[in-house]
Order: structure tokens, then sequence, then C-alpha cells
């Protein structure tokens, strides 16, 4: 049975339980926000560098149907087969049929989000496939039996000591040891054996050249080349949308990807897979999921631009104050929270009001999705949808009523001051959220409207 | 130049002070205002919590009482950014001539008046709070994730106040947390990023917050009010029109 969600708002309130956690939380994603500002100071010419990624990509989501045959042509063509996924299920099945054609239970994955997207883990497990992650981050998270909270950073919720922890109980390190170099040379022996065992891959994509065929894959720790380079069998994922049209392309995202995700010029490896070595079999996964969907909808198919950089989650307020686990979603922060309704209205309904529609994340888009007015969309989609609670509904539709009727405003308003001046424990009470942490305004005298009316149209002045 | 006051319902009814500075500063600066009486809002509160589709009536009324004028003056960015981009009415003519023709105040004053020079005086020290949706909606001053030039139309009015001392952020655009609908049905994140938001001011030494925007500033208030704090928050239209 499906557990029930608990809605973000929820979640982010026992996040703010542990306050010095949150104010740690919040200054580390701020400082990689500042990282990626210095970054980005570096390129005098940063704008036009996203607005011309903004092109490609628009480019890409206009002609994605001839991309998508010209890359599966090229793949074919250097000896790789092509895989096409419908949705999350089908993606699963596809991983599964080769892994089980092979005859191999363990495998090591690199970093995929679209594998999370798709609860690939779960799912091979259930088939009795164990999966080894071999991003640090991820494997810190698998150990712990949790999901990413960051798309890039997928363990920033955990600190130090608490991995020294985790490692003791998990990889036998001494108690107490919360060194990170330490933990991170105890990670990558535990890492290299099973690279060594591991006949198939499984990576991600980050861009796939419809001219050549060819993808590429981003990492900081060279996870993915070990992986593939030891495996008789590599499968790479990818979301339909992963689509670049050429490799001189390259140029533009590799610039922004990095610098926007972490503040570092370039990925220590941008590792380009074209063909299989001799002996290895090569396979492409290609998951619509949703995708084809969204292409159709003008307000929402940009959020397809997407290079999950998470420049977008560092920036904004609320992810850095709730923690990614408040979204209970794959992907996060802003960006998830417009893609996540995308594929289910009814468990995500909460995401696009997790936000005060500050814009940051807009700004920081590498890509240029629009991803504020996004949420002020989906807001509008979900409550037409159904998808808001009859009490919202209510007092919204209440106050629709007031604020079309001058002559009713009026009244509502001063005595809902009168109310608040002489029975201020009508407001002032636990009931009341404004409340529970701040002293509602001051009542004043009379409103601006009644002032007017006693100060100017005396003195002759009419409206 | 006829122009028109818009005054968001919440200045009204909590915050006649800011609007009574409003209406004394552009008159000050010798500017024929009417204030429409039978305004009420813009409609923002229903539309952000998804409820776009029932603010009809509501923009029927704004269109009614706000077209005719060369100008549209608010002192709220968050209110003028909702019109400019969200009005729509049986009139649609209108409302695009709305859509148009309504200004913030202090993008109204440096860039239709190009006021060069005020006669205020405020002897204080004051964090400058900027609210978002006049920032990176209206562009009224540059954005920190922006690779750009610096400018901002806010704090060139600021300079021109005498007296008044301007202190240093360490973080200069991050949102107060206030977001409409979002300060009570995310109560938590809404406050704790607030209590970030008034600290940020307090240890840079602010006695006073200003912003373009009351709803943020009531958002502060209610915090630094329950923390007993002296630190107070003012309208920046009220700066503007102070002459203590």
């Amino acid at each position: 049975m499906e557990q029930k969600i608990q809605d973000h708002a929820i979640l982010a309130d026992k996040f703010n339980k542990d306050i010095p956690r949150v104010d740690w939380h919040d200054k580390t994603l701020w400082f990689i926000r500042e990282k990626r500002d210095k970054a980005a100071w570096q390129i005098a010419e940063w704008e036009e560098l996203r607005e011309a990624a903004s092109q490609v990509k628009n480019n890409v989501l206009d002609n994605l149907h001839d991309y998508l045959l010209e890359f599966e042509k090229q793949a074919q063509q250097n000896g790789v087969t092509v895989h096409w996924a419908a949705n999350a299920e089908e993606h699963n099945r596809i991983v599964h049929a080769i892994i089980k054609e092979h005859g191999v239970t363990d495998i090591v994955k690199s970093k995929s989000m679209l594998t999370e997207e798709c609860h690939l883990n779960e799912y091979l497990q259930q088939q009795g496939i164990t999966v080894v992650d071999t991003d640090l981050g991820e494997r810190i998270v698998q150990l712990a039996g949790e999901p990413p909270s960051h798309i890039v950073l997928p363990c920033i919720h955990w600190k130090k000591e608490e991995i020294g922890e985790l490692f003791h109980q998990h990889l036998g390190t001494p108690k107490g040891n919360a060194d990170p170099q330490f933990l991170t040379a105890a990670a990558r022996e535990h890492l290299r054996q099973r690279f060594m065992t591991s006949r198939v891959a499984i990576t991600g994509v980050n861009f796939a050249v419809a001219e050549t065929g060819e993808v590429v894959v981003c990492t900081n720790e060279g996870n993915a080349d070990l992986g593939v380079q030891l495996a008789e069998v590599h499968i790479a994922c990818m979301g339909i949308e992963k689509i670049i049209p050429q490799r001189k392309h390259l140029g533009i995202f590799l610039r922004l990807l990095a610098r926007s995700a972490t503040g570092q010029p370039v990925t220590t490896y941008s590792s380009h897979f074209r063909k299989p070595r001799p002996g290895q079999t090569m396979h492409i996964v290609l998951v619509d999921n949703g995708r084809s969907e969204r292409l159709q909808q003008e307000s929402f198919r940009n959020a397809l631009k997407c290079i999950r950089c998470g420049a977008c989650m560092n920036t904004c307020p609320v992810y850095r104050r709730s923690g990614g686990h408040s979204y209970h979603y794959a992907i996060a922060g802003p960006i998830g929270s417009i893609l996540a309704p995308g594929l289910d209205m009814k468990k995500h309904a909460d995401l696009p009001f997790a936000s005060t529609l500050c814009g940051s994340c807009s700004n920081v888009c590498p890509v240029k999705i629009n991803i504020h007015e996004q949420l002020y969309e989906w807001r509008q989609v979900l409550v037409k949808s159904g998808h808001v609670s009859p009490v919202k509904k209510a007092g919204i539709s209440g106050m629709a009523a007031v604020l079309s009727r001058p002559g009713i405003y009026k009244v509502s308003g001063a005595v809902g001051r009168w109310f608040m001046k002489y029975i201020p424990a009508l407001v002032n009470n636990k009931l009341n959220p404004w409340y529970k942490q701040r002293e509602m305004p001051a009542v004043p005298k009379q409103s601006f409207n009644e002032w007017y009316r006693q100060n100017r149209k005396q003195n002759g002045k009419q409206s | 130049m006829k122009v028109a006051l818009f005054v968001p319902c919440y200045v009204d009814q909590f915050y006649p002070q800011v609007a009574i500075a409003t209406l004394e500063l552009l008159e000050k600066l010798g500017v024929d205002v009417t204030y429409p009486e039978s305004q009420t809002c813009c409609g923002q509160p229903m539309a952000n919590s998804g409820f776009e589709h029932l603010t009809h009536g509501c923009n029927d009324n704004f269109v009614n009482n706000f077209s005719g004028y060369d100008y549209i003056v608010c002192p709220s960015g968050s209110c003028t950014l909702h019109v400019k981009d969200h009005l729509h009415a049986t009139n649609e003519t209108a409302a695009a001539g709305i859509r148009k023709r309504v200004y913030e105040l202090t993008e109204f004053l440096t860039d239709v008046l190009k006021v060069e020079n005020l006669t205020s005086h405020f002897q204080h020290k004051v964090g400058l709070h900027q609210s978002c949706h006049g920032q990176r909606g209206l562009k009224i001053s540059q954005m920190s994730e922006l690779v750009s030039a610096p400018f901002s139309k806010t704090e060139k009015l600021l300079h021109m106040v005498k007296g008044l001392e301007l202190i240093k952020l360490s973080r200069t655009d991050e949102c107060c947390g206030f977001g409409g609908t979002f300060c009570v049905a995310e109560e938590a994140v809404s406050v704790k990023m607030g209590i970030d938001r008034v600290a940020d001011h307090v240890t840079h030494g602010a006695n006073y917050i200003t912003g373009n925007d009351m709803s943020c500033l009531m958002h502060l208030e209610g915090i630094l009010r329950r923390q007993q704090s002296p630190v107070k928050v003012i309208h920046i239209a009220e700066i503007l029109n102070a002459a203590e």
C-alpha cells in the first residue's frame, strides 16, 4: 500500500524544529550559491551564454522528434542498441531485461536523476538485483536508506560526523572518525571492490549529441568512467530532452553546467561515450515518462530545457530552509516543484505552493526556465483541477466576493479592524498561523479611505 | 498629467500613513493626484493562491476605478507587478491601457518625474529590504543573480535624503518569506526566512528597515515586535516624505 505523503508545509515544519541545523543547511547551500556567483562573474558574456543555451534548448524542443531519430540512427551506426521507453515501468523492465540477459545480479550505477525518477533501484532490488550507487553522495544516502535530497549534492543534508557514524556501521570505519579525507578513502576502497566485480554499469546522461550519437556524462569523481570501463555492459539511461543538436553546443552547456551547479569552471570529468569498446555492449534507453505530454503544454514545456544543475535549489530561500526531502519527489526545489505535478497532480499538488514566487530561481537558471512563472501557472491548473482544500476554496471565494464590491469591502474592513482592536483574542490566538511567531499589525484609528474622505474631500478635492 | 493613486488593500486597512505619505510626496512634487475612492484590491491574493479565475469582479472594479488616467501610481512593487502581468477585464482595451500605465512609486519618481533631489530629512541608519516583485519583477534594481551593471532606483532616491545612512547587508536581495498566503500556509519557513532577514539588518546596525512593499515590512515588523526589538519598519514613501 502506498504511504500517505505529508505535504511540504508539514515536512518543512518538522525540519524547522532543529533551528541550528536549518541555519547550517542554509549557510552550506548559500556558500555554493556564492561560489556560483563568483564563477559566473568570471565570464563577461555570462548572460549571453545563458541566452544561447536557452535558444539551443528551445530549438531542441521544437524539433525533438527529428533530433531523436537522428540520434538513434547515429548511435545504432556506432554499434549501440537503442531502446525506447514510454514510461518509468517500461524503462525499468528494459534495464532489468538487459541485466538478466547477461546473468548478472550485482551492478554499479553512477548518478542519474532519471533512474531516481523511475525508482529503478527499488525495482531492481525486487527482482533480486543489487545496485550500488558509486557517486559518493549517492552511496551515503543509499547506505542510509534515503533518497537524495539534492540533485547535484545528494547528501548535502548530512553532517560529516553523521557520515562517520554511518560508515562505522556499514563499512566498519573506526567509531568517531569524521575526517572527510579518511571517510572518502574508506568509501573509495569499498567502491573499488564493487567496480572490479561488476559486469554491468549504468550511467545517466547529461547531454546526448544528435549529430554523433554519443552521450556525455559529467562527474567529479570519475565513477561513471570507472564503472563503464570495467564493465562488459554499459547501459546509459536518459530522458528524451537530454538531446543537443551538435557537439559544438557542448561548448555552451559544459561552461554553464558546473559553474551553475557548484561554481567550478568545469566538472572534473566530462566523459564522451560514443561506441562500445571491443567485446563490450552498449545500450541507451530513451525515456519519455510524461515528457511528450509536457511538450504539448505551452505554459510548462520549457521546463524540459532543464540540465539538472541544481542552481535553483541552492538559491531558493525556501529549499535552503526546508530541506530536499520536504519536496517528497526525486527532484526537489523549484524545478522539482514544476516537474512533479506534471507526473502526478494529486500527489504533488502542494509543491507549487512551496514558494514565495521570489523569482531568484529563474534568474540563476542557466537555460532561462521561467520557473517562478510556471509555479504560478501550476497553482491555477491545480485549483481548476480540484486539487485544493474546501476550506481554502471557501476562504478565497469569500475574499473574491468582498473585493469585487467596494461597499462591502469598506464595511468589512471597518468591522474587521473594530474586532481586532477591541477583541484582539479573535486573531491573537494559536489558531492563527500568523500570530504563532509574529505580532499582528497594530490597528490604525481609520483606513486611508476614511482619512481621505475626512481630510481631502473637505478641502474641496474631488475624486 | 493626471495621476491616480492606487492604494493596496492592506495598506488602506492597516497602514494608512503609507498612503498618506505617498499622496503628500506626490503632491509636493507637483503632481495632480486623484484617489479613486471605490478601489479595493488588485486581486493578487486570490490569483497567487491559484484562483485567478475568481478575480474577474475585482479586476472589473479595478478597471472602472483606474481608467482615464495618464499614470497609476502605487506604493507597492508587488501589487504593481500583479496588475502589469495579470490584469484582464471585461473591458480588455482599458485593462491593457492600465497594464502599461501602472507604476510603482519609486520607479515613477525616477523614470517619469526624473526626480534628482528631495528636501526630505531622515537622520537614521536604514537597511533596505529589496522586495522581490519590485526588484526581480519590475527591475527596480540590479539582481545579485545576474551578471550585469549595478543600479538601484530605490537607493538612488534614498541617497537624496539628508542624514540617512544606508547600511550594507550580507545578503542584498534575499526574500523575506512573506509571499502572500505563503506566510500562513508555510508558517515555519516563512517565519524562519523573516527571522534571518531581520537578523541581517539588525547585526549590521539598522535602526529602521525600509522597502517598497509594506507587505514584506508587515511580516518583518511582526517578527521584530515579537522579539521586542527597538528596530522599526518604515515604508520608503514615509522616508521620502519625511521632513523631521
